[in-house]
């Protein structure tokens, strides 16, 4: 067991993946020489050479197009995408292509691939580095997104991604990068893709994130708990696609108060989608209407810090949500 | 020789319709598999049809010009043997390559009973309220402060559940959500405290009450708290799953003995006017009011006025005192087929005797079509049975909590009475009444019943009906 | 006659071979669209008068070996690397046994493992990029393998067309550009899709070599693939080649091509019609007769009526198969 942050378990899981089966390589800009811009794959083009750790031109829709290839080819692409604000360009290829290679050929062809970005803000990051597009894809069959909080879960949920016979889109939060520190086991390990972690149990009211989110619901509930008495169970839901809804029904069952907590803004986000799965599956359990704590329908996010600070969620917000549906 | 049709095809995605434009052959004529038939304009493309057969052009059904949908006959081809075999007729595809718009299953499921519950939709209280045109740095916070509390009465899905399940009141449960809510901790708590010998219980709702025979079985253990010892089980034996109602009233029942110090009384009311009067006015009073008049509304009048005189018997024992109602309600027992159901007559005190017999008209029709509102069940400050409808002379009735009296009229019978020195024909009425002794005493209650009885004995040609 | 074909390694048998692939290629296309207008085929994209170039550039390459990445018009391409005619009718009724995608997607989007034909959608360019990874992967493993990835000259317009071919030129990958210029993207002429005479004149941008073909001729298409597989597989990179072709018919099932080009100009590019022309170069030399041609065409016919046969009585697919193969099952 070892202290790793969420960028060295990323790097971690890479390595290990690329080292067991020489059929992984990863692709994108800057990710060989520099190591990434964020140094992700720092290391990775001196242990396994240029070809497997291509610098690719700066054009996203090729730099899928080529993993989709790849695979078709038989090989395990693993591609970067510098920011999740320049995936636009690769829409076509994510949507029209990857997502639809298994269905359109009737199961005869596939397409194996992960395509990795770093989205989310409180960096001061401004409009074109913060983003946060999950929402985006969100309504893609075919595709499974995962978007992990903990280096532990980070490392465990990226070697999934890497063998899961789908395109997976692994979305790592650029802020938690360095800042997040976590338990990781030395022992080779693998995290079930669609599957949620309930971080936190209680039973007043249940509180469903993901992203750095998660890390600023926890520190609300230790708070609420201290302050307050009152306990509320936080679900990581790691998996945004397929989701998890057993987990997330089982506890709106449980405590009747639901608060969904994202970082992308509010108006079809996919804590719409959650909480339209709450009010199918556990209406007659619900003693409070449905929550959704996430940032007004405004572009993410200006560069000015303080107008940031008014977009970003915050622990305070968080707490303050809680405590209201708790008292409901 | 046999007849293939031949219809208008569809060219191209989302063409409905087409024009001919020239038959290319004439009736009469011979024509090959496949060579063109007749020229057709669509708005995507002009084309020539070729014949999907060889033959002869038996037939043209429509004529040049003519616009006609996708799928119509246009012509009949008198085909060679062979080939009218090897064709698969009616092969033409479907107009429209859109996909049919697939059922969603979103709607409400059928089947959920109660009127969507108002605190699904609060508008006053609008709980997501991190709308983007509050810029504020609460933007995003779920509760604002300051926002109104929800009326009351208005209940949570999951309260409501619970309210169904246990058969409680919620009018009587006190609420400590935001604004006065009553949230499930305090629907949890109230039953706890209830199952403890609380002098407070509730009087469960009895209506709007399941369709009769909707036999759900019970939720697991809500029978153990109305059963007593164990019985045999025995082949020929029946287990009945008691519907909703039965089980309603099985708990109100025990839980009311258990409470509830029952005294019992009666008194014999010659009621031989009182028959007589009727039995002049009632056709008169049938053809101008539209409605039958029974003893019923006699009774309850009589009732009414002697509860004025002996208010107490119009009270309820609660935990701070004997709470005497000063409005006056009278719940009406009403037999049906699967159950019992007490409809009331708010404000009974200010009806004359033919409203209320229009009143009851309509209450026990409503209850025996199942119509009635929750608003006709609740808020009986005493009960009145009319035991003697299916022949009772005398019967002991159960109260109903938070009542503290319910009073019978049983059959009028016509038996040899003693008047003054000498034996008469009079029709008798037994009147009975329970009582809950901590409200008051047998002397109280003697009073009333005297009143009562004097009041309906002196019934006759001088009573007012309005 | 002159004999063209030998000194480019082709036999006698070849030559025929390549003509009945064009014929079949041409039966089958005219088959499709009276199926069409019969009202039993929803849509079509026809490939009359692209049948030269397909089955030129096709016969270069080694079926199941090479791989390839044909765009929706390249039916003879297709059906020379080993797809039959009765692949082609079941895809068009879309039934169930429609190998290409179980009538999931409209005809002539081909796939087929075993070819190594990967699966083509409808958005154009696309598969370049992807036809670049492809060979990035043979190039990765050290394979002896190239990729054919075609395209129309409309489509070079697109972004992916770019950014592939420079990605191609940069890491000198085994792949040939395949484009089949027929000079209209449905009704845009190319002097509104280009500002240049050739598509090919872009390779150069690109660091590779552009060859312009006649691609109504089989052999000269032949040839330039020949060169450009040689190439690649002695690790010289990638080719642009561009046949200069004709399409006879509309775009597709749906177009109506009166509102766009004179009448006129197609009949003149029929005159320079690959198929009768190849004809007349095996009759030539000897290698055709009026008698074989005229049972080749029986023969074939006789196939295609099979293939509409077999396709008309196959089943459709079943409900439950709708929600199939979103994810590995």
């Amino acid at each position: 067991m070892a202290t790793k942050t969420l960028l060295e378990a990323i790097r971690e899981a890479l390595a290990e993946e690329m080292r067991r089966d020489d059929r992984v390589f990863v692709l994108g800009e800057d990710v060989g020489k520099r190591g990434g811009v964020f140094r992700v794959t720092q290391g990775l083009i001196e242990e396994f050479g240029p070809h497997r750790v291509l610098d690719t031109p700066l054009a996203e829709s090729l730099i899928v197009g080529v993993a989709i290839g790849a695979a078709a080819y038989g090989l395990l692409p693993v591609a970067e995408i510098q920011f999740a604000d320049f995936i636009h360009p690769a829409m076509d290829q994510i949507i029209n292509e990857a997502a639809k290679i298994r269905y359109r050929s009737n199961g005869r062809w596939s397409c194996p691939i992960v395509i990795r970005a770093p989205y989310g803000g409180g960096v001061h990051g401004a409009l074109y580095h913060s983003q946060s597009v999950e929402a985006l894809f969100y309504h893609v069959p075919g595709l499974k997104i995962v978007a992990p909080a903990t280096p532990y879960d980070a490392k465990g949920l990226l070697k999934a991604a890497i063998r899961d016979p789908d395109p997976v889109l692994f979305f790592e939060h650029k802020k938690a990068y360095r800042s997040i520190r976590g338990e990781v086991p030395d022992e080779e390990y693998v995290l079930p893709i669609g599957k949620a972690d309930i971080k936190r149990p209680g039973q007043d009211l249940t509180v469903i994130t993901y992203g750095y989110n998660v890390h600023l619901c926890l520190e609300a509930a230790e708070r609420l708990a201290r302050e307050e008495g009152i306990e509320a169970e936080v679900i990581d839901l790691r998996t945004l696609l397929p989701i998890d809804r057993e987990t997330i029904v089982a506890s709106a069952k449980k405590t009747g108060r639901v608060m969904i907590s994202h970082e992308d803004t509010k108006t079809g986000g996919i804590g719409a989608e959650i909480a339209a799965i709450v009010a199918e599956e556990a209406l007659f359990y619900l003693d409070a209407p449905i929550v959704r704590v996430a940032p007004p329908d405004v572009h993410p996010m200006p560069f000015n810090p303080k107008l940031e600070a008014v977009f970003m969620p915050s622990v305070e917000q968080q707490y303050a949500a809680m405590r209201d549906l708790a008292r409901y | 020789m046999t007849e293939t049709t031949v219809t208008m095809p569809q060219l191209g995605e989302s063409v409905v319709e087409g024009t001919i434009g020239q038959w290319l052959k004439a009736v009469g004529e011979r024509v090959a598999k496949y060579e063109p038939l007749v020229e057709v304009i669509t708005d995507k493309v002009n084309t020539e049809i070729p014949s999907p057969v060889s033959g002869v052009l038996q037939a043209i059904l429509v004529k040049e010009g003519a616009t006609v949908p996708v799928g119509t006959p246009i012509a009949v081809l008198a085909a060679d043997a062979a080939e009218a075999a090897a064709e698969p007729q009616g092969a033409d595809k479907a107009a429209g390559s859109a996909p049919q718009a697939a059922p969603a299953g979103a709607s409400a499921p059928a089947g959920w009973g109660a009127p969507p519950p108002a605190a699904g939709a609060p508008t006053a209280n609008p709980p997501a309220a991190g709308a983007g045109s509050e810029a504020s740095p609460a933007a995003g916070a779920a509760f604002a402060a300051g926002d109104a509390p929800l009326p009351r009465g208005v209940y949570s899905p999951l309260v409501r559940r619970l309210a169904k399940e246990y058969g409680i009141d919620l009018r009587q449960v006190r609420g400590t959500g935001a604004g006065g809510r009553v949230t499930k901790r305090d629907v949890l708590a109230y039953v706890a405290q209830r199952g403890a010998a609380a002098p407070a219980a509730a009087w469960p709702a009895a209506a709007p009450a399941p369709p009769a025979g909707s036999a759900e079985p019970p939720p697991a253990g809500t029978l153990a708290a109305t059963a007593g010892p164990p019985v045999s089980r025995e082949p020929g034996d029946e287990v009945i799953a008691p519907d909703a109602i039965r089980r309603a009233i099985a708990q109100r029942m025990v839980q009311s003995k258990q409470t509830v110090p029952h005294a019992w009384t009666m008194v014999e009311v010659d009621v031989t006017s009182l028959v007589a009067w009727r039995e002049q006015i009632k056709e008169e009073f049938r053809r101008r009011e539209g409605v039958d008049l029974t003893y019923l509304p006699f009774f309850i009048k009589a009732v009414v006025e002697s509860l004025k005189e002996f208010p107490r018997l119009n009270a309820s024992w609660q935990d701070d005192g004997i709470v005497v109602k000063k409005r006056i309600h009278i719940g009406v027992a009403v037999g049906l087929d699967h159950g019992l159901v007490v409809p009331v007559i708010h404000d009974a005190d200010r009806l004359s005797i033919a409203g209320l017999a229009q009143r009851l008209a309509d209450l026990i029709g409503r209850a025996r079509a199942g119509k009635l509102g929750l608003d006709d069940v609740q808020g009986g400050t005493i009960t009145v049975n009319n035991t003697g409808a299916f022949g009772s002379v005398a019967s002991y009735p159960i109260i109903s909590p938070p009542q503290a009296a319910i009073v019978t009229m049983e059959a009028i019978v016509r038996r040899p009475v003693v008047v003054g020195d000498g034996i008469a024909i009079r029709s008798m009425m037994n009147v009975c009444l329970s009582f809950d002794h901590r409200v008051t005493d047998g002397l109280y209650v003697g009073r009333f019943l005297q009143s009562l009885r004097r009041r309906l004995e002196s019934v006759g040609p001088g009573t007012a009906l309005y | 006659m002159e004999n063209r074909h030998a000194a480019l390694g082709l036999s006698d048998q070849d030559v025929v071979a390549m003509y009945e692939k064009m014929l079949l290629t041409r039966l089958l296309d005219e088959r499709a669209w009276v199926l069409n207008r019969l009202g039993k085929v929803n849509f079509l994209v026809s490939a009359q008068g692209h049948e030269a170039a397909q089955v030129g550039a096709a016969w270069a390459l080694r079926p199941g070996v090479d791989w390839a990445l044909p765009y929706y018009r390249d039916l003879g391409v297709a059906l020379t690397l080993g797809s039959t005619a009765r692949d082609y009718v079941l895809s068009l009724f879309a039934k169930a046994e429609d190998p290409y995608s179980g009538g999931r997607q409209m005809p002539s989007h081909w796939s087929s493992p075993p070819l190594k034909m990967f699966t083509g959608s409808s958005p154009v360019a696309t598969q370049l990029p992807q036809a670049t990874g492809v060979a990035y992967g043979i190039k990765l493993r050290g394979d002896d393998a190239v990729v054919y990835v075609s395209f129309g000259e409309g489509s070079a317009s697109a972004g992916d067309a770019h950014e592939a071919m420079n990605f191609a030129g940069v890491h000198r990958l085994p792949v040939i550009f395949f484009c089949q210029n027929n000079r209209y993207a449905i009704s845009v002429p190319q002097e509104k899709q280009m500002a240049v005479e050739n598509v090919a004149d872009r390779a150069a941008g690109y660091g590779f070599p552009g060859v312009v073909v006649d691609g109504m001729d089989p052999l000269a298409v032949y040839g330039a693939m020949k060169e450009a597989v040689a190439r690649a597989r002695r690790g010289e990179g990638p080719t642009l080649i561009e046949a200069k072709v004709y399409r006879y018919t509309p775009h597709s099932s749906d177009d109506d091509d009166r509102t766009y080009r004179a009448r006129d100009e197609v009949e003149q590019w029929r005159e320079r019609d690959g198929l009768p022309r190849w004809r007349d170069y095996l009759m030539g030399l000897g290698l055709l007769t009026e008698e074989a041609d005229a049972a080749l065409r029986q023969r074939l016919l006789a196939e295609v009526d099979a293939a509409v046969a077999y396709a008309e009585a196959a089943p459709d697919p079943e409900p439950e198969d709708l929600t199939r193969h979103v994810y590995a099952e």
